[in-house]
């Protein structure tokens, strides 16, 4: 490996270096476990990512980057999802 | 290093830029078809097929994937070559400026082009010139045998740790792409020993990096800077890789600028490609009757070799710069370059614009402009139409 030459555009991001997106959110998204039937179909739908699926395959929402936009609240077929207002 | 001879062969431009493309070794190529530069791939695709080149070739669906595409196998630290021309390289711009920009090596050949509208195949220089601002390093060979030759050299400089740059090869399309020249070829091993293989990559699969990131102002504007010296310094490098070249092909590489009785002359015509040979068989012509002239032949054209062009055109009593593509509303676009280098000399600098969409430029109309300009009689622009 040589020493790359000054100027080369790389970068090494850090966890949020780019802003934790989640403080964007007017709406929170909660899942009630009792309704949900592991379809999945939130976490395919989730436009950014931020549903993972737990190891029993619950999906689980990442609230420091969910940005609120309510996709999945509208496609889950059990409407297991509400949107509930963001108070601090 | 050695000198031994070379196998001669008969090779059309096309195949002798395969050829030297095969004995670099490229891991990856991306292949997409355009008129003329087809049968280069065709002839690649070929040698892959046949097991004499061991490298993965990407069928891509355009010329924008093409480039994209051997872009991310370079980055992860593969040898790569793709060719196109005209509207090929036009869409394949935007991805130009991010291999420039992210200083990818990389060698692409153009098999320079006309660019519509009207439609045209046949030769000129304009999709080659207008990517003059790409960070790009550009090169242009005379004849097949310097295609053959700079197509080699294009791997070295352009893996260069000083440099880091990709390299664009252009050479003329159909006048060298499909024109059949003897063309001495090297040996295999002296190819390897020329050219070892890729010795690192810009980034690191055990330590990950975001690459082509967002930059703020401040770091963007100084990564350009970075990209101009870079350019700067590349100037060195191939002038050295060049005279190392010379020393194992026996074939003289002259530099960034070839010198043709243009040390004693009065008068000296400029120009860049295939048609430099028409030009030095007017100013063989002119000598002949005892007239002072001279070409110089420029072969890389990005980084601009002011200094080489200004040394040898200062004490010149009249220039004439040859241009086969044309900044409209502006000028030619070498001759512009020849008149920034000779800034503060008193050097009367003419220009000659021809063979755009493949118009016939012969010797006789070169030896005119020449005898014209000797005589005082030229215009400051003439097209040749």
């Amino acid at each position: 490996m040589i020493n790359l030459p000054p100027g080369v555009p790389l970068a090494r991001p850090s966890l949020g270096s780019s802003g934790q997106t989640g403080t964007w959110r007017v709406l929170r998204p909660v899942i009630h476990y009792d309704k949900c039937t592991k379809c999945r179909l939130c976490f395919f739908y989730c436009v950014e990512n931020t549903i993972d699926l737990e190891p029993n395959m619950f999906p689980k929402i990442d609230y420091q980057y969910c940005k609120g936009c309510g996709v999945c609240a509208q496609v889950c077929p059990t409407a297991a999802i509400e949107m509930m207002r963001e108070v601090k | 290093m050695q000198v031994t001879k070379g196998v001669v062969k008969a090779l059309v431009g096309n195949h002798a830029v395969a050829y030297a493309v095969k004995q670099a070794k490229p891991q990856v190529l991306a292949v997409y078809p355009i008129t003329p530069q087809t049968t280069m791939l065709e002839k690649l695709s070929e040698y892959v097929d046949r097991g004499e080149l061991k490298a993965r070739l990407i069928r891509v669906e355009s010329e924008h994937s093409a480039l994209a595409s051997i872009y991310g196998a370079a980055v992860a630290g593969a040898r790569v070559f793709t060719a196109t021309a005209s509207q090929g390289l036009l869409y394949m711009t935007e991805m130009l400026y991010w291999a420039g920009g992210q200083r990818v090596p990389i060698v692409a050949a153009v098999a320079t082009r006309a660019l519509a509208s009207p439609w045209s195949i046949l030769d000129d220089h304009q999709d080659f010139m207008s990517k003059r601002d790409a960070i790009w390093i550009q090169m242009m060979a005379e004849n097949v045998q310097e295609a053959y030759d700079l197509t080699i050299q294009a791997f070295r400089i352009s893996e260069h740790e000083n440099v880091v740059l990709p390299v664009m090869m252009g050479f003329d399309g159909f006048i060298l792409t499909h024109t059949m020249e003897r063309v001495e070829v090297l040996h295999d091993s002296v190819v390897d020993s020329f050219i070892p293989p890729r010795k690192f990559n810009l980034v690191d699969f055990t330590d990950p990096v975001g690459v082509g990131p967002v930059a703020p102002p401040e770091d963007y504007i100084r990564m350009r800077f970075e990209a101009k010296k870079a350019m700067e310094r590349s100037k060195r490098v191939i002038k050295e890789i060049f005279r190392e070249y010379e020393g194992i092909s026996g074939r003289p590489q002259h530099g960034l600028v070839e010198c043709f009785m243009c040390r004693d002359a009065d008068y000296v015509v400029v120009s860049m490609g295939a048609w430099s040979g028409d030009a030095r068989v007017a100013v063989e012509r002119l000598r002949e009757r005892g007239a002072k002239v001279g070409l110089l032949k420029v072969r890389v054209f990005r980084p601009f070799p002011f200094e080489e062009v200004r040394d040898y055109l200062r004490d010149c009593k009249g220039v004439l710069v040859m241009d086969r593509a044309y900044s409209f509303g502006s000028g030619g676009i070498l001759v512009n370059e020849v008149k920034v280098s000779l800034y503060g000399h008193d050097v009367p600098v003419h220009s000659l614009v021809g063979g755009l969409g493949g118009m016939d430029v012969r010797p006789l109309h070169i030896q005119t402009a020449l005898e014209n300009l000797m005589e005082g009689k030229l215009e400051e622009e003439r097209w040749l139409l």
